[in-house]
Order: C-alpha cells, then sequence, then structure tokens
C-alpha cells in the first residue's frame, strides 16, 4: 500500500483527502485553521516517500512566470501586497543601533506619501511585515518600532551556520525571545539533512520550537547547502512536523540563495503538509531577491500553488533587504508614467 | 478599478495583448486574401471567397479565397517550373534562404502569435512562448540540415514537387515542419493551410517575398478539403505529407493508391499518460496540465488517456481536480489565460457528445465552475474518471479539453493497457524509477515517449507515430528520409530477362512425374496447407521442375498468429541476431550448386548466372548480419539536462511478397533485412519459381533461427496478396510482385494504415549491394521512436 498512509494515519481533524478537490473556501469550513503549528509526529514512511522530480520542477516554475501576468492597477496592488510582505532586513556584522534605526524607519513608511497619494492609497497605513536583525540589534530596533505594531524578527541559533554548542543555540532563542523579538529565524544543522538523519533534525527542531514559545518559529533551510530538491523536500515536511511556523529558503549567506524551483518544491511541502494536518504554514524566501518583477513571481507561484489566502503576512514573507527600492521605483513609474530612480526614495 | 479592492482580493485582472499591427495588417490588406503563386498574391480562376473567423469572439477576420482545381494547377506549374533550379542551386545556397526566414519569423514574432491567437483562439501564451519560437527553431535547423545535405546526404535526390496540406491546431508550426524540411532538400511546395486557419501562412507567404525567396518554390493555395484533393490528386506532385485526422489521412491514402506517391501522414492519436505509484504527483499534475490542457486539448500527439496506478489514483485524481480549479478558461488575448477557445462550433458540438457519451459509459464527469466567456466556442477543462478500456472515450480521439481516466495495477498491466489502441503517436511516463520508467518507454508502441515531461518539441528530434497514428517522420535527420530518394545508380545495371517459368494448378496436368512433398513453412514447422492441394512449378519449356503447396487464406492467418508468437525475437540481442545471419550464409555456401541447380532448373537461365545469384544471396546474408549489430539509433543533441534517445526499432510483422525474377535472391534480400532489425515475416515466395524459397525453409531449419521469425507461404498470388495486406495484424508490406497490383495493395492497406513498400521497379537497380539500395532495406525495417529523457537532480 502506497501513500496511502497520508489519508489513514494522518487525520488528526478527521481530515478528509477526497475532499482536496473542494475549493479552498470549502476546506475552511472542514480544517481547523490554527495560529500556529501544532507540528506532528516525525512518520519516516512518509518521508521517505517523498518524491521531487527536479526537471519537472524547474520547468513549472519557468513556465508559471509567463502563464500569469498583472498590468496596471493590479500590478499596483500586487506590489503594495508584496511590501507587507516583506522582512525588512539586516544582518551585517556592521550593524549598528544608527543603521538599525532607519530601517525602523523606512519599515513603517517604506513609501513616500507623495507617491501613496498620487497612486490614491495613502490612507492604506502601508508598512512591512517586519524587521529582521541579529540578537543584539532587538534592543535598539524595539525603540525605533515602537507603537508600529511591525514584529522584530531575531535571527538565531547561531546564524548562519548553526554550528554553535546546542544549548548555547537554545539560550540564544530564549533570550531573544524574552528581549521581544516576536518571531525567531533559526538555522537547523544541514549535517542531518545531508545524513538524512531525519530523527535528530526533527528533534532539534522540536527544542527550537519549544524554546520559541510563544514567538513564532520561523526555520531557514539553507537550500543552496542542501543541493538536492528531494533533500529540499523532506527536510521542509520534517522541518513541519517538528513545529515549524514558517519554513525559509536560505540565509542569504550561502552561495545559492531563494529561487523559484527551491521555493516550489518547499510550497508543495507546505500544501500536503496542511492537506495532512489542517496546519497553515508561511513560507518565506530569503536572499537575492532584489526586483519588482520577481517578487510578483513569487507571488503568482503562491497564489497558483497555495492559494490567495497564503499571500498575507501570516503566511508568505520576503527576506529582502534591496527589493523595497526597486518596487518603490515601479510605483513611482506607475503613479506618473515616467520610470524612476534609486535616489529619489528615501533610504532604509 | 480601485487599487485597494484589489489589494485585498489579489485578482489578476486584465492584461490583454494589443491587437492593433495585426488588425492593422488586415486592414491594409483589404481583408481579402488570393493565393500565393509563384511569388505573388493571385487572384483566383474562379474568385469564391470564404470567411476566416476568430473563434473566440466569432468576429469574421478577412475573406479567403477558395482554390480551384486551375489554382492547384497553376501552383504545381509554378513549383515544377522551379524546382530544377532551386535543387541545383546547392545546399549552401539555400541554406542563405531558410535563414532568412527563421531570422524573420523572429522579427515578426510578437506580430505572428497575436495573428495566430485571432486566427485559432489559442492563448497568446501559447503562441508567443511555444508556436512561433519553434517555428523558427525549425528553419534555423533546416537552414543547417540544407547545407550539410550535399556532402551528408549525397546519396539521395528530393521528390521533386511535395503536396503539404496542414492543419488548424498549429497552423504555423506545422507549416514549417512541412516547408522547412522540403525546401531545404530541394524540393519545391504546393501547400494548403487548414481554412480555419490561413493567416498566419499568407503572412508567412509575405514574409518569402521579403526574403526573395525565387518564385515557385512555395506556393499557398487556400481552400477546404476540396482543394485538398487537387492537390493530393496532382499528377505532377510526387510526395503528399499530410497532418490531421486518421479518417482524411485513410481517404489520402487511398487517392494516391494508383500513382504510388509518396506519403507522410501524421495522424490521430489517443496517447497515454502514464503516472506510476512512485512518481513526483505534483509534478505529474502539471504535466497532465501541459498534455491535456495545452491549446484546448486540440493536439494530436496530446496526453488524453490518463492511466493511473490504482494505489495512488485517489490521492492523484483529488490533486487533478484541484488544480483544474484554478484554470483560466477566456480571451485567448489575455496573458493569464490558460484555455482559450475551441477551433469552431462544430468542433465544440462534437466535445459536447463525445463528454455526453462518457456519462452514458458510467464515467464520472468533473468540471470545475469556472466563467466562460458568452461569446466564441469556449469548453472548459473536463476529467471523465471511472471508464474501461471498451468505453469509447477511452479509445477515440475526442480533440477538446477532455482527460479520460483509468487504473493499473502493475507497470506491466500500464504498458499492455497503453498499446491497447489502434493509435501509437506519443506518450507520457511519470516514474521516478528509471529501470522501470525505461522498460515501458521501450515497450511502447508509438513514435514519441516522454518520461517525467509532456509536450515537449524540438527540430533536431523527430515526430512522428505508429500504427494509425501514420508514418513517416518530421524533424531531426530523420525527416530527412521522408523529403529525399535514393539516388539511382549512374550505370544501370544490366536487367536480366524476365522469368518465363510459370505455375499451373494440379488438376490441369497429368499425374505428377517428381515425387515431392508440397508444403508451406509455418512456425518453424512444413505443413501441409489447408485447402489439401498442391501446384506443380514449371520451367519455360513447359517441363515439370518439382510441386509446392497451394497455400490459402487460412494459412496466411496461421502464419501471422505463429509470427506473432515469436515475440521474443524483438529482444534477442543484435549480436544474437547477427549471428543468426551469417550462419545462414554458412548453411548456403554449404549447398550452393543446389541452390543453382534449382535456380538453374526454375528459370531456365544460364547457369554462372544462377551461380552469381546464389553467391550474391550469401553475399547479402553477410550483408544484413554486419548492419544487424550497428544500424543504430542517435542521441538528440535538444537542451541542457535533457536527452533525446532516437531508437530503430523493429517494425514488426512484414508481410513480404517476393518478385519473379531473382528467385532466390529476391527472397533472401528482403528476408534478411527485415530479420537483422528484428521483424518477423510472413513470405509470399515468387510465383512462378518458388523452389528457391521452400528450399530455404530447410536451411531456416538448421540454423537456429526462432520459429515463427520467417515463414513461407506458397501459391497464387492472386490468391493471397489481398488476404496478406488486409490482415489488420501486420504491420507492413514489402511488395515485390506484379506492379499491377500495385494500386491495389496500397488500396488494401488502408484498414491498419500498415506501411506499404513497393519493390518491384527497383529491383534490377539493387542487385548489388553498393548500390545504396540495401540500406533502404534496413530503413524500411525500422521504426524510429524518440525517448525524452530529462535528468538532474
Amino acid at each position: 500500500m502506497k501513500k496511502t498512509h497520508f489519508s489513514e494515519t494522518h487525520t488528526p481533524d478527521g481530515f478528509n483527502p477526497s475532499t482536496i478537490d473542494s475549493r479552498d473556501s470549502t476546506q475552511d469550513k472542514l480544517v481547523p485553521i490554527r495560529a500556529q503549528n501544532t507540528g506532528s509526529e516525525l512518520d519516516h514512511g512518509l518521508i521517505a516517500e517523498i518524491q521531487a522530480n527536479p526537471t519537472a520542477i524547474i520547468h513549472r516554475a519557468n513556465t508559471l512566470k509567463n502563464r500569469r501576468s498583472v498590468k496596471s492597477h493590479w500590478q499596483t496592488a500586487w506590489l503594495l501586497k508584496a511590501i507587507t510582505l516583506m522582512d525588512l532586513t539586516t544582518l551585517a556584522g556592521d550593524d549598528t543601533p544608527g543603521r538599525v534605526t532607519r530601517l525602523a524607519a523606512k519599515a513603517q513608511s517604506p513609501v513616500s506619501m507623495e507617491i501613496l497619494q498620487k497612486l490614491k492609497v495613502e490612507k492604506c497605513n502601508l508598512k512591512v511585515g517586519a524587521v529582521c536583525v541579529y540578537h543584539e540589534m532587538i534592543a535598539p530596533a524595539l525603540d525605533a518600532l515602537k507603537g508600529s505594531s511591525i514584529p522584530i524578527a531575531a535571527v538565531s541559533t547561531g546564524f548562519p551556520a548553526g554550528l554553535n554548542p546546542f544549548d548555547l543555540r537554545l539560550a540564544e532563542i530564549k533570550e531573544s525571545v524574552s528581549l521581544g523579538a516576536q518571531e525567531i529565524d533559526v538555522v537547523i544543522s544541514r549535517r542531518h539533512v545531508l545524513t538524512e538523519n531525519w530523527e535528530e533534525l526533527y528533534d532539534e527542531i522540536k527544542l527550537f520550537k519549544e524554546a520559541c514559545n510563544p514567538a513564532k518559529l520561523k526555520v531557514i533551510l539553507a537550500t543552496g547547502e542542501l543541493v538536492t530538491m528531494r533533500n529540499i523536500a523532506k527536510a521542509s515536511m520534517v522541518a513541519m512536523m517538528a513545529g515549524a511556523d514558517f519554513i525559509k529558503t536560505s540565509t542569504g549567506k550561502e552561495p545559492v540563495n531563494a529561487t523559484l524551483p527551491v521555493s516550489l518544491v518547499m510550497i508543495r511541502a507546505i500544501r500536503s503538509y496542511f492537506e495532512l494536518t489542517g496546519n497553515r504554514v508561511g513560507f518565506k524566501p530569503a536572499g537575492g531577491i532584489s526586483k519588482a518583477k520577481e517578487s510578483l513571481q513569487y507571488l503568482m507561484l503562491i497564489k497558483e500553488e497555495l492559494g490567495t489566502k497564503w499571500l498575507s503576512p501570516g503566511l508568505f514573507r520576503f527576506g529582502a533587504s534591496s527589493l523595497l527600492n526597486d518596487i518603490e521605483r515601479q510605483l513611482e513609474h506607475q503613479a506618473t508614467g515616467r520610470y524612476s530612480a534609486s535616489h529619489r526614495h528615501p533610504q532604509g | 478599478m480601485n487599487v485597494m479592492n484589489i489589494f485585498e482580493s489579489m485578482d489578476y485582472g486584465l492584461s490583454p495583448e494589443s491587437r492593433t499591427e495585426a488588425d492593422q495588417w488586415l486592414e491594409n490588406r483589404g481583408k481579402k486574401f488570393g493565393h500565393y503563386i509563384a511569388g505573388a498574391y493571385r487572384q483566383s480562376t474562379k474568385p469564391n471567397y470564404f470567411t476566416t473567423y476568430n473563434p473566440a469572439t466569432g468576429e469574421e477576420l478577412a475573406q479567403i479565397a477558395s482554390g480551384t482545381k486551375g489554382d492547384v494547377d497553376k501552383a504545381v506549374d509554378a513549383a515544377v517550373k522551379a524546382q530544377k533550379k532551386w535543387n541545383r542551386i546547392g545546399g549552401y545556397q539555400r541554406a542563405k534562404y531558410l535563414y532568412a526566414i527563421a531570422r524573420s519569423i523572429q522579427r515578426h514574432a510578437r506580430f505572428l502569435a497575436v495573428l495566430e491567437t485571432l486566427d485559432n483562439g489559442k492563448p497568446i501564451r501559447e503562441t508567443r512562448d511555444l508556436d512561433i519560437p519553434l517555428v523558427a527553431r525549425h528553419f534555423y535547423f533546416h537552414a543547417g540540415l540544407a547545407q550539410l545535405g550535399d556532402t551528408e546526404l549525397s546519396d539521395r535526390i528530393p521528390h521533386g514537387v511535395c503536396g503539404q496540406i496542414i492543419p488548424w491546431n498549429f497552423p504555423l508550426l506545422m507549416l514549417a515542419w512541412k516547408v522547412a524540411p522540403a525546401i531545404a532538400l530541394g524540393n519545391t511546395v504546393v501547400l494548403k493551410p487548414s481554412e480555419h486557419t490561413p493567416l498566419s501562412s499568407l503572412f508567412f507567404a509575405e514574409i518569402l517575398s521579403q526574403v526573395n525567396l525565387p518564385a515557385g518554390v512555395v506556393n499557398i493555395v487556400t481552400g477546404d478539403g476540396i482543394t485538398g484533393e487537387h492537390i493530393v490528386k496532382h499528377p505532377d506532385i510526387h510526395k503528399i505529407a499530410f497532418t490531421g485526422s486518421t479518417s482524411v489521412g485513410k481517404r489520402i491514402r487511398h487517392l494516391t493508391a494508383k500513382d504510388n506517391k509518396s506519403l507522410t501522414l501524421e495522424l490521430g492519436g489517443k496517447s497515454p499518460f502514464i503516472v506510476c505509484s512512485d512518481a513526483d504527483l505534483d509534478s505529474a499534475v502539471e504535466g497532465i496540465v501541459d498534455a491535456i490542457w495545452l491549446n484546448q486539448g486540440e493536439v494530436c500527439c496530446a496526453g488524453s488517456r490518463l492511466l493511473v496506478q490504482e494505489s495512488i489514483a485517489d490521492i492523484f485524481l483529488a490533486k487533478v481536480r484541484k488544480r483544474m480549479n484554478d484554470l483560466r478558461v477566456g480571451s485567448p488575448l489575455d496573458k493569464s489565460t490558460d484555455i482559450g477557445s475551441i477551433i469552431s462550433k462544430k468542433q465544440r458540438n462534437h466535445i459536447s457528445e463525445m463528454v455526453a457519451l462518457g456519462k452514458e459509459e458510467k464515467g464520472t464527469v468533473y468540471q470545475p465552475q469556472l466563467p466562460l466567456p458568452q461569446n466564441g466556442f469556449f469548453y472548459p477543462p473536463t476529467l471523465v474518471t471511472g471508464l474501461t478500456p471498451s468505453s469509447v472515450l477511452m479509445r477515440e480521439e475526442i480533440f477538446g479539453p477532455v482527460l479520460v481516466s483509468m487504473t493499473f495495477r502493475t507497470h506491466r498491466e500500464a504498458i499492455s493497457l497503453a498499446n491497447n489502441s489502434k493509435y501509437g503517436l506519443a506518450a507520457s511516463v511519470w516514474s521516478e524509477n528509471i529501470n522501470m520508467a525505461l522498460e515501458i518507454a521501450y515497450e511502447l508502441q508509438c513514435g514519441v515517449v516522454w518520461i517525467n515531461s509532456t509536450n515537449t518539441f524540438d527540430a533536431a528530434a523527430g515526430f512522428g507515430g505508429y500504427k494509425e497514428s501514420g508514418f513517416g517522420r518530421e524533424g531531426g535527420w530523420e525527416g530527412i528520409d521522408y523529403y529525399t530518394k535514393p539516388k539511382p545508380p549512374k550505370l544501370p545495371v544490366q536487367a536480366r530477362a524476365k522469368s518465363r517459368s510459370k505455375l499451373v494448378y494440379e488438376k490441369e496436368i497429368p499425374e505428377s512425374l517428381i515425387d515431392q512433398t508440397p508444403k508451406l513453412y509455418i512456425g518453424g514447422r512444413k505443413v501441409r496447407p489447408d485447402g489439401g492441394y498442391s501446384l506443380k512449378v514449371f520451367n519455360p519449356q513447359g517441363e515439370i521442375v518439382g510441386t509446392v503447396g497451394k497455400g490459402n487464406r487460412k494459412d496466411i492467418r496461421n502464419a501471422v498468429e505463429a509470427a506473432r508468437s515469436a515475440s521474443s525475437w524483438k529482444q534477442a540481442s543484435a549480436y544474437n541476431r547477427s549471428q543468426i545471419l551469417y550462419f545462414l550464409a554458412e548453411n548456403l555456401a554449404m549447398r550452393e550448386k543446389e541452390f543453382a541447380r534449382r535456380i538453374e532448373l526454375q528459370t531456365m537461365c544460364d547457369s554462372g548466372e544462377a551461380l552469381h545469384e546464389v553467391r550474391t544471396s550469401i553475399e547479402t546474408l553477410f550483408y544484413f548480419a554486419s548492419w544487424a549489430d550497428k544500424f543504430e539509433g542517435r542521441i538528440h543533441q535538444v537542451a541542457a539536462r535533457k536527452t533525446v534517445m532516437s531508437l530503430n526499432e523493429p517494425v514488426g510483422i512484414v508481410g513480404v511478397v517476393c518478385p519473379n525474377q531473382y528467385t532466390l535472391w529476391g527472397f533472401v534480400v528482403m528476408m534478411a533485412a527485415l530479420v537483422s532489425m528484428g521483424n518477423r515475416c510472413v513470405v509470399i515466395p515468387s510465383e512462378t519459381s518458388p523452389l528457391s524459397s521452400t528450399d530455404f525453409s530447410q536451411i531456416l531449419d538448421t540454423s537456429d533461427i526462432p520459429a515463427g521469425v520467417v515463414n513461407l507461404i506458397t501459391g497464387y498470388h492472386d490468391d493471397l496478396v489481398k488476404t496478406l495486406v488486409e490482415h489488420e495484424d501486420i504491420d507492413a508490406i514489402w511488395f515485390a510482385g506484379c506492379s499491377t497490383q500495385n494500386a491495389m495493395v496500397n488500396k488494401m492497406s488502408v484498414g491498419n494504415l500498415k506501411r506499404i513498400w513497393l519493390l518491384e521497379n527497383n529491383l534490377n537497380c539493387w542487385y548489388n549491394q553498393k548500390s545504396g539500395y540495401y540500406k533502404e532495406c534496413l530503413k524500411h525495417s525500422v521504426e524510429i521512436k524518440n525517448i525524452w529523457i530529462p535528468f538532474g537532480e
């Protein structure tokens, strides 16, 4: 019997796979949606059967870009949406409180009021999804974001390599949470994936999750170092079973960061996990996404493969630092009809 | 539209491609088109116009001339006049024209995409990203082939004037598939686009004028099936290439039976899409989208027949249904449209009727609730599950966005279900197990197999079908053979006098003077003829030289069954086949004198001549033994991380009718070629001098050739040929019998569209392995299967 344990052993909420064919909205009635991922048992059988055909995945990712198009008002709306889904990020060795304060200011007013007025969206209270920093920068970020309701995400667990002593990694999470970080971006031990030690990976992430409470756990897979699509698909599934609220592609420090094909693999894992458990897990591509056009492609990918519901800050984020500037330029073009220049938009 | 509302809904909105330039062009041409003949638009001889419509809106696009016989005659005249010079200017000169056409297609890429979408109703995404780039690619590839032909194909010559009839589903792409190889190799062309979609062909004519293609090299006559028939019947056209339905293909086979035109038919299909339990199911779902919802499913190689492994069927079908909900049916010019308009009301009604039939057949029909445009001929994506192999929907082509599905238990069963079809065009196989995927690909009877992919094309890889999906290949090196023929030898080989010996029915002659056992050779055994009669063989002076069994239709039936059972021959190693052919040669050599004497007795030829024929036969066996393990396929270079393995597969069971001259060699050359490539054959030996073939059965007996691979049925050709040619379980006929029967043989093959090769006129040129004709035998002994194998982890 193949794969049928999808329906046999994983129906904690009375979820019945035969209802997959109903539309997204119908599923909502059947499956209780939780704010956070409660996780599940590690299912070795399910992990072993995960397939991911790389060439077919690359083909889908490449053609999807040309299957959909958003123009004029729709493009404006989609670009604004992309801003609200952004983890505005600074993760550099030379970060200072001053740098973080600038970033926080940009997070609260990501696009100049003049452009928003021209686009007739000045009342939208536009802001980014979160600000993402190292632990040491949580305090200045908190100060600068006071009253804004923008959450602070802190990278943790010996980011980016994740090879610090395990107890220190757990302590780091706890410290960041106690300082006020509402989201913790952890890195996994890549060796557990490369040696296919799913038990260890599951246990590691489960402990991260416990340490993280009540903040959201965002698990960085560092896909560029996992190499194969199958590894990425399996690691995604293990991370979600262990309780990840978000799965995230990259630290931004690997040689290859977020790509559409890798994102597709992770997104499909999220979909399978949702069909299995009713838990909606978020997705965060990070690193290398710097063009407005690319951001639209990601949004299309999410809309097509997961549905419009996933296009919300609770379920999707871009990890990006220079993307915002390109989106601002495109928005100004939408507003004025003239192509824009970087220097016309306030720096973060 | 309020941005904040869109921000909430995150809809795609409208994203229409502009049609201004296409409309402008139609306007400039007065929305009225004549034929393109001898390098210019011409008015019809009896002007009579029909309308081409935009199927997505119903609007009239232009008036198109309806081609009469006079128009076709003029076009053919122009093509005839142009052909000699066009061939003479050489490959490099022709390459420059083809290159210019390719470049010009690219320069007009978006215009052509829009025009095609307007006329056909398929989404702009497809014309823009698939059709038009592939058109340019095809002309580039054949520009190269034109030039290389001078050196690589020096033993072949063009057919002359080619008549080409193309369908409406990929109008310009099918034009490219037809025109590019034809003109690259020195032919000239009279082409008829479909009456539904003539516009891109007519713009293509303007491109030809722009690049100064010599007048008459390509002529385009518009019209419907009647115009097509004028082309098919025209005596000065030597080659017909047709893409379209199997029924029209059969009609063309019929119409061309008498004058024996070279034919390429690319016909219908019911291509299986096989999903194994270990497949990447999400990717396979997208494969289905590309397989059956590309071009509204109006694709000859559409993966229209889903075979899904029983253990995953529920999960997989649920995924397919969910995916269907997200397809967008709508304006073909909108960049976010997945499924455009069906070509015509008639076709849409046909689809509706088929789906209704599916319901009657107890199929479960799923259609997502998608908004369809009010005008035009739109039809929603449809999935019919729970069908069985006997359901009409599982067997007949629908040519619409309708996927029908069935389950299988094991991959072996998948193979057998997949092959349980009169068609054999393409297949798609989804499995992460390369052993299983390749086994399935190898066993499927079809011209193209896509592993973990679907509907991918490239000019370097041939395309074409098995069985009733037609014959001939388009694209790649393998496509060359269908637009050229072997060059006749410079010094004609001395023709030998035709045999004057004859066969007489036993009742009419006195009692036997020679005691011999008259038997047929079926399934490796000498068997008495079913009818229980025998025939005496006379030499030209009327002396009895032997007797043979008088075979009848039941003997043919038994022989075909024996051949069918000998299926393991296909699996025999090439080395094994080669050894057996060498062994046949060795055993024949041992009895050289006896065989020569028999030829002499039957034909009363000179004894030296007889011995020469035996020795030539031995050499021939050696020749095909040599090729048995060397006539190989190719690897096509199509794209990074994609290998296309082009295999030479045996055609299957071939009916062979031997000539009356060359009583031994005529049999040996055909049998040896076929056997060397793994075919089985049912042979009707020479009518007048059959004894050399029947003697040869003893050599077969002593040479380890498996039972049923070669079967011999002696008798009157009039009694036997019809049964043989009409037999539905025979894949091809090699006919070297009396040429007065050629037309009949062509006609009778229509039932299952078996491949017909008529050789009688060539035999004198052939009687020498250096003539190059032996190679022709090998080519006719194989079907080419292209297996696409994407790779990478």
